[in-house]
């Protein structure tokens, strides 16, 4: 491989690192909705589940040293094809099985040139905008609890 | 990881049904050794991996399997994503450390020395081999004897190992340590435990 | 002797039936629902997460319900659940220094990077039972503060560090693949990364006990809480069919850095050492009462003599866990019919020597 080359591919799995990042936190309701309104839906042929397991979650020894292991969370997975060919995968955390099927076929639907603009705009935006608003209420509402210290007394003199 | 979409396809179409089916045949295969036993084609996985051995290994092997590839199999991309992306298999390097080993050469297969034959208190840890066969109508026959065959039972892979009939006698001595075989034909599996003693027919 | 005895079917079959109609109780008072559990009884859920060793709310919630809140039986019912479930893998561990904190507090620096974040608390409540609760009043809406820039939050432990004075995060040797006891039969000693997964599942009640007998003397310690933080994280997992992490989520932990005072060995000078906790959920009592066990445990690490319960591994590990604990404790229940006949045969007989021997000393 061509370094440029390389360049390229590690960009664009960032960018689909991103977007399966955001499929996975989307609700259920969300992925419903949004699929509901795809215009022009493609076949849709389950390749592996959606299927429910477990992963091991790993945390770090005093918070960055050896790994241990933490204890499991549920996991849900499928793989579709869609009738371009295309392959999509999800995982999210959880047991939301129809949840999973179609964030496989987003994530299918990104990997399609033609297509990735509209997942980026009518899927992708709304999540990535709800999941920013959360973070920022957390962020303000935590702010509040603050505590502001006053010196009150010093005891040189 | 290739983007040919051959690595995802053809897994059980239904998984719990399909394993179940695979894994009653093999346990009947492991309580009658030498008997073949029939089973449909119920998976469809990339050369070199025929559809009953991978159906084998989609029922056997789980994310905690270790397993070891001979070099047919392990030189196909193709092959090793299948197993990986339907079983989670880990690939192991060593034969020793594998807890299941999938032989498409059989000739030219490391000798039985070379894969785990457990310990005497866990004679459990050993590795149970997978042979992929052309079938069961082999020119040369065995006949076996032990538990699970009421006299004899004639046997005869289109393929063996080398020296096999030695091989096996040494893998019987270190009873109850040792290894179990599984032989992968077309449409057809048959097993042989390691209590059963192996013998050319006499003609 | 042997007697096989067979029976009771009817009767436990009423029994469950019976305790299905318990648990729903007076049928005109409103079923409870899974959301309203994990919504309102939030903390509870936390625990059955944690101590099942399952990160799942609304399976967690489910538990609470079926166990009709004994919350040790919610837990066993985790534990069982999640044995049916196949293995996907193992997470990349998760970045605690990442955290969306919803609360992080230090008691060993007032002023530090980030601030004192008290979140969600009850610190600082009077305790009082509030009848106004009880009267479902409404609730406000939380302050809210918006800062202009987003100040992160470095670990208290990261900003000691830097000067020596407290030792680096546990190591263990390169290429160590964590021990993992859900997979093997555990087997004493046990290095610091399966300590610390048996102590995150253990039950809350035990680990504060032994942490308290820390703190009374049993296993000198002085510990202060060098912080402690609760928010969410992101979860990444890799997978064989992409070549790069996934991120399945996140979730919520708490975590407890505990520092301690260290005299120093002949192999290092005197700074300060750690306990670590870390436990899914909000759950700070159980997060420090992890560290607090941590730390002792690792006594002959540190070359301390070991005199107390807390510093003894075997002791503390074995029984930490709640469904270990209570199926043999619970199992005492079940007929033993035969066992106590042959008890009561040999109390017989011993009596009956007993008498002789009194007879014939009167005699004499």
């Amino acid at each position: 491989m061509t370094r440029d080359f390389q360049e390229m591919s590690a960009t664009a799995d960032a960018g689909r690192k991103a977007a399966m990042a955001l499929l996975a936190q989307a609700t259920a309701d969300e992925m419903t909705r949004f699929w509901s309104v795809w215009t022009d839906k493609p076949e849709v042929e389950t390749l592996r589940g959606p299927e429910t397991g477990l992963v091991m979650v790993r945390g770090r020894i005093g918070g960055s040293g050896a790994p241990f292991n933490l204890g499991e969370a549920t996991v849900t997975r499928a793989t579709v094809r869609l009738g371009s060919g295309a392959v999509g995968h999800a995982y999210a955390l959880g047991r939301q099985g129809e949840k999973v099927r179609l964030a496989a076929v987003f994530d299918a639907l990104w990997q399609d040139d033609a297509k990735r603009d509209v997942v980026e705009k009518t899927v992708l935006a709304p999540i990535a905008q709800r999941l920013d608003e959360e973070l920022r209420t957390k962020r303000a509402e935590t702010a509040a609890t603050k505590v502001d210290f006053f010196t009150m007394v010093r005891g040189e003199d | 990881m290739s983007t040919n979409t051959q690595v995802f396809e053809g897994g059980f179409a239904n998984p719990v049904m399909g394993a179940q089916q695979i894994f009653r045949a093999l346990m009947d295969a492991m309580a009658n050794p030498g008997r073949v036993f029939d089973v449909p084609e119920l998976v469809a996985a990339p050369a070199p991996l025929t559809p009953v051995m991978a159906a084998i290994a989609a029922t056997l092997f789980d994310h905690d399997a270790t397993v070891w590839c001979d070099k047919s199999i392990s030189a196909s991309k193709e092959a090793i994503g299948w197993l990986k992306f339907h079983t989670g298999l880990e690939l192991v390097s060593d034969p020793a450390a594998a807890q299941f080993a999938l032989v498409k050469d059989v000739a030219a297969m490391p000798s039985f020395e070379a894969f785990a034959k457990g310990t005497s208190e866990y004679p459990d840890r050993s590795t149970t081999v997978i042979l992929q066969l052309d079938g069961f109508e082999g020119e040369n026959v065995l006949t076996l004897r032990g538990p699970g065959i009421k006299d004899t039972q004639d046997f005869a892979p289109s393929q063996l190992p080398k020296m096999f009939i030695d091989q096996w006698t040494g893998n019987r001595a270190a009873f109850p340590r040792g290894i179990d075989l599984i032989f992968a034909g077309r449409e057809a599996l048959a097993a042989l435990p390691r209590t059963t003693r192996v013998a050319k027919k006499e003609a | 002797m042997y007697v096989a005895v067979k029976g009771g079917e009817t009767a436990i079959r009423n029994a469950h039936k019976l305790l299905a109609d318990k648990r729903r109780g007076d049928r005109s008072v409103p079923s409870i629902r899974l959301d309203q559990i994990v919504e309102q009884l939030a903390l509870g859920v936390d625990r059955v997460m944690a101590e099942g060793s399952l990160y799942d709310l609304e399976l967690a919630a489910l538990a609470i319900k079926q166990a009709r809140g004994d919350m040790i039986e919610a837990i066993f019912l985790v534990r069982a659940y999640r044995t049916t479930l196949p293995r996907f893998g193992y997470t990349l561990p998760v970045e605690t220094a990442a955290m969306a904190i919803e609360r992080r507090i230090s008691a060993t620096f007032k002023d530090l990077p980030g601030g004192q974040l008290l979140g969600p608390t009850f610190d600082y409540t009077h305790r009082l039972l509030d009848p106004e609760l009880a009267a479902d009043a409404a609730v406000e809406a939380p302050e809210e503060r918006v800062e202009e820039t987003h100040e992160p939050a470095p670990r208290v432990t990261d900003i000691l560090g830097h000067h020596g004075m407290i030792e680096t995060d546990g190591e263990l040797p390169e290429g160590t693949a964590p021990g993992d006891l859900t997979r093997e039969p555990l087997a004493f000693p046990l290095e610091r990364d399966l300590r610390l997964q048996a102590l995150a599942r253990g039950d809350e009640g035990f680990l504060l006990g032994l942490a308290y007998s820390t703190q009374r003397g049993y296993a000198r310690s002085h510990p202060f809480v060098g912080e402690i933080r609760i928010g969410e994280v992101e979860v990444e997992l890799e997978v064989a069919e992409l070549d790069f992490p996934l991120t399945l989520g996140r979730i919520r932990l708490t975590e407890c850095q505990m520092v301690n005072q260290f005299k120093g060995s002949a192999k290092q000078p005197p700074q300060f050492t750690r306990g670590y906790g870390l436990v899914f959920g909000q759950s700070e009592r159980k997060a420090m009462s992890m560290s607090l066990c941590d730390r002792a445990l690792r006594a002959r690490e540190l070359g301390e003599d070991v005199t107390a319960a807390a510093q003894d591994e075997e002791f503390v590990i074995s029984h930490s866990d709640n469904v270990q604990s209570t199926g043999f404790v619970e199992h005492l229940k079940l007929p033993h019919y035969v066992d106590f006949q042959a008890e009561l045969d040999l109390v017989r007989r011993m009596r009956a020597e007993h008498e002789r021997r009194d007879v014939q000393e009167t005699a004499e």
